[in-house]
């Protein structure tokens, strides 16, 4: 029943106030003058001067960069390989174990998958660093690409690979040329998901970390212990701006793909 | 089977294995061995050089003494108790916020469905600590939350909600609802409208049309929902770090101290072999409503 | 002068472009083709006719190299297929739902198939620009396929299938998703594109009327069997058994007891009828027969006609009226109901016949077939 009643109204109003006064409060209090959560001292933004002169903070940044960034893309290659096998891999040997293991970190509590990463790394005699955090990141979210696409690839009409073949493409050229640009939206996501996942993990990191390799959530984490700080309501300013922005971006340019599509499939009909 | 298949299976099954399974299998030896003074901090280890004889004597070191010892410190299995209580609790909430929120959006225009997506996507995509974070300058004595109570005349004192459990509560609803609220959404939609119109047609109100057709045929939605929130609740570090008390036993925050503060190893492994095995249920439940949920769909 | 007919399968000095020898395709437990042998001779437009699950969609994949055949072999050209892959048969194929590439225009769908036989690159402009003009689709080869209509899409699939210039052209129901008058056009363009092209053809397709229109030849098919291969005419005058009978068009079918008696025989049928007198194509041991008369066939008078052997009365049970044609039910004394049609060929007549109507039914001898039971 479509038909929106004053409780549904409420619901919903109160329910995305409870979702986002929280972070609006730590918005507002970034351009704080004082220090203090209690006392508005006036509009100033001089926490996100003292942010950016922050050496530690940036360092961290950086390093979480670098990690999101290689982290994502061997997750998105491995997830997405993942999925195609899982979708498209029929029955093999160890079939049931392979998608256990893909589905696990879905649910499994990431103190210890970063535990259990931690003491891989140190039986192998491996020094805890970037690498490291590279290889846990990859792992962990190479899961969540494979949801992604092989949601996308259960849906997907295998005549195109049928027609490419036919055609004259070997099964890897098909692959090239028809189905992966076909599924180059769901990939494409799912690498945003594994980049977020990278950029804000902190539990896995802190474990596989090592005392060259701090990244911003670590960081950010031991700030917060010693108590509430206003760099780090400048640095989620700056945060919860990036990802409203993309957020909002990527779907109005959707919305307008869509539209667009609509308006030429209504002028073909026409035309005939 | 040719190369080409092969070489696709292996990579990822290969690097799981690697990296996901070998893991496992050695925080399950680590759980039968004694905590030592040495590097790495736990005895024994398997030296392969040793060959069969060294393998045997390693085996032989190996003991349940850890697991004996979770069984008898009240710490642990308390702390087991508290976070299935606590993971309950916060479930049954986030169930009583998210539903209705999904039914709102559901029931909302079709025009404002994707703005409203994108207003429970929003805070998704959100840095998590960062989420957190933002609940302590609210729950804090001098916090949004008291100051708003104090203004409108509830309260005479500051509330001490921070570092409390209620503080734990109020962080894990916050922070997984969007999870109950996604499946749920999903469900809804899907539900054929037409159906309630017969139900009221037949004589339903709509109060009894919500709960005899709605409530039954969401149930899968709200199955997922619940399971998503519960499973990474039972585990959860960060939420007791920084809004629980030191009194807030939760299990994730146990194991993580027992690893870098105690650097007892061992019983660490041994804390992570039982939460495991105390998940399996859930996760096999999870597993098989989505597999309900798939097979509803074709 | 009459014209030389087509028809190589008449002619033993023709060699088959396709033969299927013995060829037997089994999913688990279940028989999809059961041995099957067949020629298709070139410049054939071939139609695999039947219902879903009949194993004509299983020939057609074996063909195009998506299938490989359990037993038996399949040959092109007089070359078994088998161990080719579909990438390296001389076969392309045109898919049910067309199978566009939706990233890729029009131009590139077309193109695509002769980018991968490394043609140089003006030649590849010129066959992309002659099979837009084939289809007539010049002016959309910049278009997406999401940016044209349905009717637009099937002639650039027909184009992108055509383009490698195949020896053997596979259409996987390829007018089912356009509306009736623009099926019609279709068909004809479809034989004319053939005849131009001079291409082999293979349809499937579970529209009779389709098959009838465009094939030279049409393959009844049957749970993995053939079960009868002939002309269109041949097949819809001269079924060989009750099914084909029955698929193809509208039937009466009668079932009696065959005495021959010469050149005809005399089926016993019914206690309250005479007998009906039929004539066999090929000779038929006494016994029990399916007498098949089409619709068509059967006069429908008020008076009892006196110039006939085959002479029912009845009653007009039903009639569907299509504009063009009337069907008329009618229902005999002991129940059998018969379904005669005839040309609504005067406008302005009110109808002749209406319900509960008594009149008489009537058939030449050579109007209907025996057939064994």
């Amino acid at each position: 029943m479509r038909r929106l009643t004053w409780f549904n109204a409420t619901s919903l109003t109160l329910g995305f106030a409870f979702l986002y006064i929280p972070m609006i409060v730590v918005i507002i209090y970034s351009f704080n003058e004082s220090r203090l959560v209690t006392v508005w001292g006036g509009f100033s933004t001089k926490w996100y001067g003292e942010l950016l002169r922050n050496d530690a903070f940036l360092d961290a940044a950086w390093v979480t960069f670098k990690v999101g960034f290689f982290s994502s893309i061997i997750a998105t290659i491995l997830g997405t390989m993942g999925a195609y096998v899982l979708v498209r891999g029929g029955r093999f040997y160890g079939r049931t174990l392979f998608s256990g293991m893909i589905y696990a970190p879905l649910v499994m509590p990431e103190v210890i998958t970063g535990l259990s990463l931690l003491l891989l790394f140190i039986s192998i005699g491996l020094d805890r660093g970037m690498f490291t955090i590279i290889l846990a990141h990859a792992t962990f979210s190479m899961c969540y690409v494979s949801v992604v696409v092989s949601s996308r690839l259960v849906s997907f009409d295998r005549s195109v690979e049928e027609a490419a073949l036919d055609l004259g493409c070997t099964p890897f050229e098909a692959f090239r040329l028809v189905t992966l640009p076909i599924i180059a939206p769901a990939v494409i996501s799912g690498w945003l998901l594994a980049l977020t996942l990278s950029l804000d993990d902190l539990v896995i990191a802190s474990f596989v970390a090592g005392p060259s390799a701090t990244t911003l959530p670590i960081k950010v984490f031991s700030s917060i212990r010693l108590g509430v700080s206003p760099e780090i309501n400048a640095l989620s300013t700056i945060l919860i701006g990036i990802v409203t922005i993309g957020t909002i971006a990527a779907s109005l340019s959707t919305k307008r793909a869509f539209m667009r599509r609509q308006r030429e499939e209504r002028m073909a009909e026409q035309a005939g | 089977m040719n190369l080409r298949r092969f070489s696709l299976i292996a990579v990822p099954y290969g690097w799981l294995l690697l990296l996901f399974l070998v893991p496992f299998l050695i925080v399950f030896k680590i759980s039968l061995s004694d905590v030592a003074l040495s590097i790495p901090p736990y005895t024994p280890t398997l030296e392969l050089s040793e060959g069969w004889a060294g393998f045997r004597d390693f085996l032989s070191q190996l003991d349940f003494e850890n697991f004996k010892f979770l069984a008898t410190d009240d710490l642990y299995w308390k702390s087991y108790l508290s976070s299935v209580q606590i993971a309950l609790i916060s479930t049954t909430i986030c169930l009583l916020i998210g539903f209705p929120i999904a039914y709102g959006m559901a029931n909302a225009p079709k025009e404002w469905q994707p703005t409203l997506m994108l207003l429970v996507i929003l805070p998704f995509w959100t840095s998590f600590l960062i989420r957190v974070y933002s609940l302590i300058g609210i729950l804090s004595q001098e916090g949004m939350l008291n100051q708003f109570l104090m203004w409108i005349g509830i309260i005479n004192e500051p509330l001490t909600i921070l570092n409390t459990n209620i503080a734990v509560y109020i962080g894990i609803v916050y922070t997984y609802v969007p999870f109950m609220i996604l499946p749920i959404y999903a469900t809804l939609i899907k539900l054929d409208g037409s159906l309630l119109e017969a139900a009221e047609d037949l004589g339903c109100s709509r109060t009894e049309a919500f709960w005899r057709i709605t409530v039954p045929l969401s149930k899968a939605g709200i199955i997922a929902g619940c399971f998503l929130v519960f499973i990474p609740a039972l585990g959860e570090f960060v939420i007791p770090s920084l809004l629980g008390g030191s009194d807030t036993l939760m299990i994730g925050k146990v194991l993580y101290e027992e690893f870098f503060s105690n650097r007892d190893w061992p019983v660490a492994g041994a804390v992570a072999v039982i939460l495991l095995l105390i998940l399996i249920i859930p996760i096999v439940l999870y597993q098989r409503n989505e597999q309900k949920m798939m097979e509803a769909d074709t | 002068m009459p014209q030389t007919a087509f028809e190589p399968w008449n002619d033993p000095a023709a060699k088959p472009l396709i033969q299927f020898r013995n060829v037997s395709k089994r999913f688990g437990d279940f028989t999809a083709i059961d041995d099957l042998s067949i020629d298709i001779f070139e410049r054939e437009f071939f139609a695999l006719l039947g219902p879903s699950g009949c194993g004509k969609t299983t020939m057609m994949r074996m063909l195009a190299g998506f299938e490989t055949p359990t037993s038996g072999t399949i040959m092109l050209d007089g070359q078994d297929i088998s161990p080719i892959p579909p990438n390296k048969r001389s076969v392309n194929m045109m898919f049910q739902s067309y199978a566009l590439f939706p990233h890729l225009t029009v131009y590139e769908n077309i193109a695509f198939g002769l980018r991968r036989s490394k043609m140089p690159k003006d030649e590849i402009d010129a066959r992309v620009k002659q099979m837009l003009k084939l289809v007539q689709i010049e002016k959309f080869g910049a278009r997406k396929p999401e940016q044209i209509s349905g009717g637009q899409r099937q002639r650039v699939a027909l184009a992108r299938a055509l383009a490698k210039g195949p020896k053997l052209l596979l259409l996987d129901e390829p007018l089912s998703a356009l509306d009736k008058k623009l099926r019609q056009d279709t068909q004809f363009e479809l034989m004319d594109i053939q005849e131009k092209t001079g291409t082999t053809f293979v349809v499937v397709t579970h529209d009779q009327e389709e098959a009838m229109t465009v094939a030279s030849r049409v393959a009844v098919m049957d749970h993995g069997k053939l079960k009868q291969v002939d002309t269109p005419d041949r097949i819809y005058e001269a079924p060989n058994s009750t099914y084909v009978a029955d698929f193809i068009g509208d039937v009466n079918i009668i079932e009696g007891y065959a005495t021959n008696q010469g050149d005809t025989v005399s089926i016993a049928w019914s206690e309250g009828n005479s007998p009906i007198i039929g004539t066999p194509s090929k000779p038929i041991a006494d016994g029990k027969v399916s007498f098949a008369i089409r619709p068509e066939k059967i006069a429908i008078s008020a008076e009892r006609p006196t110039d006939r052997n085959n002479i029912v009365h009845g009653k007009v049970l039903d009639i569907a009226y299509l504009g063009n044609l009337s069907t008329y039910h009618v229902a005999l004394p002991d129940g059998t109901i018969i379904k005669a049609q005839t040309a609504n060929s005067r406008r302005r007549s009110s109808r002749p016949f209406t319900w509960d109507d008594e009149v008489w039914l009537s058939w030449t001898d050579t109007a209907g077939i025996v057939l064994e039971s």
